[in-house]
């Protein structure tokens, strides 16, 4: 600690400081993780809890050797010849994919107006961005069945005005997924674009046009490159939830779209098979866990520069 | 950057928001359908309000949501605010690195994950789902979204304030809640209402936490949802989006009027000297 003098210079508050939030992260967001890798190497059965075998006590050392070699990678070998559950991981890191793409086709032309607009209506934008994400992502994509589905909104207007002569079949199709997506996680994109290109120095872009650079060039050589930091922030943040996002292919996608989450979350509520579900949530963590750490980084990185 | 908006970029903010906000105000719109089909306009109507009154099933699940709501932000705020404490007052400690991963992780989380693994663990230590469950996993995805947000302002303001006042004999503890805790107090309560707001909001984690007699608003909802578009239905999601619209624009407006008074109060300071 530099500052002696900083709150918390007394050890007993420090240490109740810092441990108060350290133990409730510890005990329930890190060792669930743990739960989650010992019953995926658990075997089903038809009990409660439904997995086997429990670790019992009461049988001494030799309940501990017991436990321990009833454990097996079974599970994941299921995972890997059923086909079923390689496509829910392609095909979830596809639409997320995908959809990060098109947030920041949507997004970045959004956010460069905001921040381009005056001053004073700025945090009037901003808001507006922000305040269809404290609306309940349910009623959101609900919102969404309603306008997709063949005898809804688009289709009549789209009817009514001729445009179509047959209604179109959106809802329970990919397309529809991400439509979900994009307008679900859209504001996630926006916010951090806006943050980088607002603080942009404009003297550098007024610099460039003094010593003759068309709009176009100064864009693609100042302005996109010192907004890259928004860039990375904004795709992760929207691409990792994404990823096992469940509500929107489970309400949107239909039977035919198959997303990790939504196979999850069948796999434990529908087969309530517990071990199968922890082992398709360990993998999940697998796929995940470098673009949570990359997003880590970024986020600490700017944190302390900030500082 | 300052010469004004473009066709394209007034073109692009209005279609945005136009993306944004169309099928939210369809379906307030439609909530006042006499209709009981959701495409045919039968004219307005308030009936699907007063149906609302008489669905037991669903007052019950917004009295639990709504106590769930407040417990649970109120735990994650003032857990939150220690996180945030912690990452920005405390300095180095040992496992710092795996604590700020702890904060930042949820933020991500899908929440499959998160109630999957939380779920386990309540089963793992034999705590019966219910009330309890529920609000406990509530509390440790939305404490770290308080925590965000309380750091960024922890680390913008001036620290000389701080320094002055320990200086002057003030014990660390105090000088937190005399000093310190004043200044952040607006960032603690928009933590405080996004962590409300999330925990009203939360469907997945609450499927997988909760128990008999803790059946949430959302968990209701999506029940129905899942057997078709009904006006009902759109009632209640409208109630619900009229409520935090208000309550955002609200709070906005409170902190930003507190915010202009802290500038008066410490220009008037600073003149006065």
């Amino acid at each position: 600690m530099a500052d002696p003098k900083a709150p918390g210079a007394n050890p007993l508050g420090r240490w109740a400081v810092i441990g108060t939030p350290y133990l409730w992260l510890l005990v329930f967001f890190l060792a669930p993780f743990f739960i989650v890798l010992k019953i995926s190497l658990s075997d089903t059965t038809i009990a409660q809890p439904p997995y086997e075998p429990l670790l019992d006590l009461s049988l001494g050392w030799q309940g501990v050797v017991d436990w321990w070699s009833g454990l097996d990678f079974e599970n994941y070998w299921l995972l890997t010849e059923d086909e079923l559950y390689w496509f829910s991981y392609v095909s979830s890191l596809r639409i997320a994919a995908i959809s990060t793409v098109l947030m920041l086709l949507i997004g970045y032309p959004m956010a460069y107006a905001m921040a381009k607009a005056p001053k004073g209506i700025r945090p009037a934008l901003v808001m507006a961005v922000i305040l269809p994400f404290w609306t309940s992502l349910l009623i959101r994509v609900y919102a969404w069945i309603g306008i997709l589905s063949p005898e809804g909104l688009l289709n009549a207007f789209l009817l009514k005005i001729g445009l179509i002569s047959e209604p179109l079949y959106i809802m329970n199709t990919e397309t529809a997924v991400f439509i979900g997506i994009v307008y679900s996680y859209l504001p996630f994109m926006v916010l951090p674009l806006y943050a980088s290109l607002e603080k942009l120095d404009h003297t550098l872009l007024e610099a460039a046009s003094d010593l003759g650079s068309p709009p176009w060039k100064s864009f693609w050589q100042i302005t996109v490159p010192l907004s890259l930091p928004g860039v990375v922030a904004g795709c992760f943040l929207v691409f990792i939830p994404a990823v096992g996002e469940f509500v929107i292919p489970d309400l949107l996608g239909g039977s035919e779209t198959l997303m990790i989450g939504k196979t999850l979350y069948n796999e434990f509520f529908s087969n309530r098979d517990w071990p199968v579900s922890s082992a398709i949530a360990v993998l999940l963590l697998l796929v995940l866990v470098v673009p949570i750490a990359l997003y880590q980084n970024v986020q600490s990185r700017e944190v302390e520069a900030k500082k | 950057m300052t010469k004004g908006l473009s066709t394209v970029n007034v073109a692009a903010l209005t279609l945005g928001f136009a993306f944004l906000y169309l099928p939210i105000v369809i379906l307030v719109l439609y909530s006042f359908n006499d209709s009981q089909l959701v495409t045919v306009w039968g004219g307005f109507s308030t009936r699907w309000y007063v149906s609302l009154l008489h669905n037991e099933q669903l007052l019950e699940a917004a009295w639990v949501t709504v106590r769930l709501g407040l417990l649970s932000a109120t735990v994650a705020t003032v857990l939150g605010t220690l996180a945030a404490v912690t990452l920005t007052r405390m300095g180095r400690f040992r496992g710092r690195t795996l604590f700020s991963g702890m904060v930042y992780a949820p933020l991500v989380m899908p929440e499959v994950i998160t109630g999957l693994s939380m779920l386990l663990l309540f089963v793992a230590i034999g705590l019966d789902r219910g009330f309890l469950t529920v609000t406990i996993a509530h509390v440790t995805f939305s404490m770290c979204f308080v925590a965000v947000v309380v750091q960024s302002r922890l680390v913008s303001f001036d620290r000389s304030l701080e320094e002055a006042a320990m200086d002057l004999g003030c014990p660390p503890f105090r000088t937190f809640f005399v000093v310190t805790l004043p200044i952040i107090l607006p960032a603690v309560v928009s933590g405080w209402m996004l962590a409300f707001t999330l925990s009203i909001d939360d469907l997945v984690i609450s499927q997988f936490t909760t128990g008999p007699g803790a059946t949430t608003l959302p968990m209701r909802i999506y029940s129905s949802v899942r057997l078709g578009v009904k006006p009902e239905i759109n009632a209640v999601c409208s109630i619900l989006i009229g409520l935090v619209t208000i309550g955002v624009i609200a709070a906005s407006i409170a902190t930003k009027r507190a915010e202009n008074e802290r500038l008066k109060a410490e220009r008037a300071a600073a003149a006065g000297r």
